[in-house]
């Protein structure tokens, strides 16, 4: 079409633009900078740029006692702490050898699936938010909440638990954690009706997620992608189902897959886990084992010479704790395999050839925690 | 393949390598110019299919660094580690396997930026973490920071 205007001939059709999205932006939650190189709306290429909330946790760590170093992982993914921590006692008791009591274990495994269910909740309010949506968010925070203040009254905080240590957990439930509990998951219930009510099934919603962000199998395996990213795309790894710890056997759950892989299977994955949370929490509730909560450990904890792994899965996927120990008071070197370092790697072919537009929908469903991957 | 199994395999088809094991996995020390050539057989061989790099680090054993490589097979669900010891501390370099496993783009990323460990033939390697005029890589042992509270 010629142009009578020629002042509306202002860019070569084919020129590229670079955007920065970041480091300070309401779509990122948290300081992550992109660089994205644009074609009109259509995004040719991302970049991702990290380190504005490194804070060393590694480093640190090696100057830290096996009883201290727990307290730096609940700042990682903070959305996860007593998963972290879990993993983090759960490494050094491989490395001293040492059996927990039953009902410490029991306690463990029920916080770290409130947490998963708490997480999970975030997530779906913020995901509304970051598509225009503002009355998710509430109705999401107000059954957090009510998890939030369960675990006040046992651990003494919301966010940073450290309640979770070598030798089973800090201090004995509250008394009112197990009827709370139960109403909670009762009332929860309910309320995920109104989940599917205000988004799962709204219009406007699928339009801006069936279809979006597509990830391939093939893609994430070489990625190292985990979580319900991956299980979004049909690779089974759920380390609760594939190396389990803590008694998970010894549990009934579904591990949740799908084969479709965009934004919408993200999103239905993600619900599924909660309802499989719940259902885990319902059995163990009423079963909680009499007895100690916590086996005691020496005022100075020494590992073995020799290296340990353990992995368990936090609310975003797989956390690897590599500690190699020289047979002193001090980790000589731990690694935390964080699965939101893996996972930001899935942004990039996700979103070339999408729209811009798209981009923060689609970092929504990846449910990035940013201190998670500068550690 | 249980842990014995991938033992005796690994032994048999890699004679090259030294074969180890520790608590958690099966561990293959190799040669720091066979690494590229055993990850892609690893990776193709139909015994071992191991497509899933789900961690990579170094540890810095003084004066030698080791680079660590934990590898995964999302069919066999078996685990294996690798190891290479590099020796020159002040010009380490190895081989990246970002053409074998996508997923060691941000990892060696990671270790160059904290460990100063070149990876030849990464398209992309930069600092990560680090300002790109840091000096020093902290996580190396001998790093030295008057900020850094070492007790």
């Amino acid at each position: 079409m010629e142009l009578t205007n020629p002042k509306l001939e202002v860019n070569e059709p084919d020129e590229e633009f670079v955007i920065n999205v970041g480091p300070q932006h309401p779509s990122t939650h948290g300081v992550l900078h992109l660089e994205i190189k644009l074609d009109g709306e259509q995004v040719l290429d991302v970049k991702p740029n990290l380190g504005y909330i490194h804070r060393g946790i590694e480093k640190i760590s090696e100057s830290l006692s096996y009883k201290q170093f727990t307290y730096l992982t609940s700042r990682m993914d903070y959305l996860s702490a007593h998963i972290n921590n879990q993993g983090c006692a759960l490494v050094v008791e491989k490395g001293l050898e040492m059996e927990i009591p039953e009902r410490a274990k029991v306690i463990r495994i029920l916080m770290a699936e409130l947490t998963r269910i708490a997480s999970h909740q975030l997530w779906w309010g913020a995901l509304g938010l970051d598509l225009g949506a503002v009355s998710p968010f509430f109705f999401a925070f107000r059954e957090r909440e009510e998890i939030l203040e369960v675990f006040e009254e046992t651990c003494g905080y919301r966010l940073t638990m450290n309640y979770i240590t070598p030798g089973g957990v800090m201090q004995d439930l509250h008394p009112e954690f197990v009827p709370k509990v139960k109403k909670i998951m009762a009332e929860l219930k309910n309320t995920m009706k109104e989940y599917d009510r205000l988004l799962t099934g709204n219009i406007i919603f699928q339009k801006r997620t069936q279809g979006v962000g597509i990830l391939t199998k093939e893609d994430l395996v070489s990625l190292g992608i985990t979580g319900p990213i991956a299980r979004a795309s049909g690779l089974s790894c759920d380390v609760r189902k594939h190396s389990p710890y803590e008694g998970y056997e010894k549990l009934d759950f579904k591990e949740i897959l799908a084969t479709t892989g965009d934004s919408y299977t993200r999103y239905l994955v993600r619900l599924e886990e909660m309802k499989q949370s719940i259902y885990i929490v319902e059995q163990l509730i009423d079963n909680i084992p009499e007895g100690p909560y916590r086996e005691k450990t020496k005022a100075v904890i020494k590992l073995p010479k020799g290296e340990f792994y353990q992995k368990v899965e936090t609310a975003r996927g797989e956390l690897g704790i590599y500690l190699v120990s020289d047979g002193g008071s001090k980790p000589y070197r731990l690694k935390y395999r964080t699965p939101n370092f893996s996972n930001l790697q899935a942004l990039k072919p996700m979103v070339i050839g999408s729209k811009i537009g798209d981009l923060v929908a689609i970092m929504a469903t990846l449910d990035l925690i940013i201190p998670d991957i500068d550690r | 393949m249980n842990k014995q199994e991938l033992k005796e395999y690994l032994a048999k088809t890699f004679p090259t390598t030294t074969i180890e094991e520790n608590t958690d996995f099966v561990v293959m020390r190799i040669n720091k110019d066979e690494l590229l050539a055993i990850a892609s057989q690893l990776k193709q061989n139909k015994e071992t299919l191991f497509d899933f790099l789900f961690c990579q680090t170094a540890v810095d054993y003084q004066p030698e660094l080791e680079v660590v490589y934990m590898l995964r097979s999302t069919t066999f669900q078996h685990e294996v580690e690798l190891k290479v010891t590099l020796t020159e501390r002040d010009n380490a370099n190895v081989d990246s396997v970002t053409s074998v496993w996508k997923a060691a783009e941000f990892f060696e990323c990671e270790i160059f930026d904290l460990f100063g460990i070149k990876f030849n033939g990464h398209a992309t390697l930069r600092r990560l973490f680090m300002p790109e005029d840091w000096p020093g890589f902290p996580l190396r042992k001998d790093y030295q920071d008057e900020n850094v509270i070492t007790r």
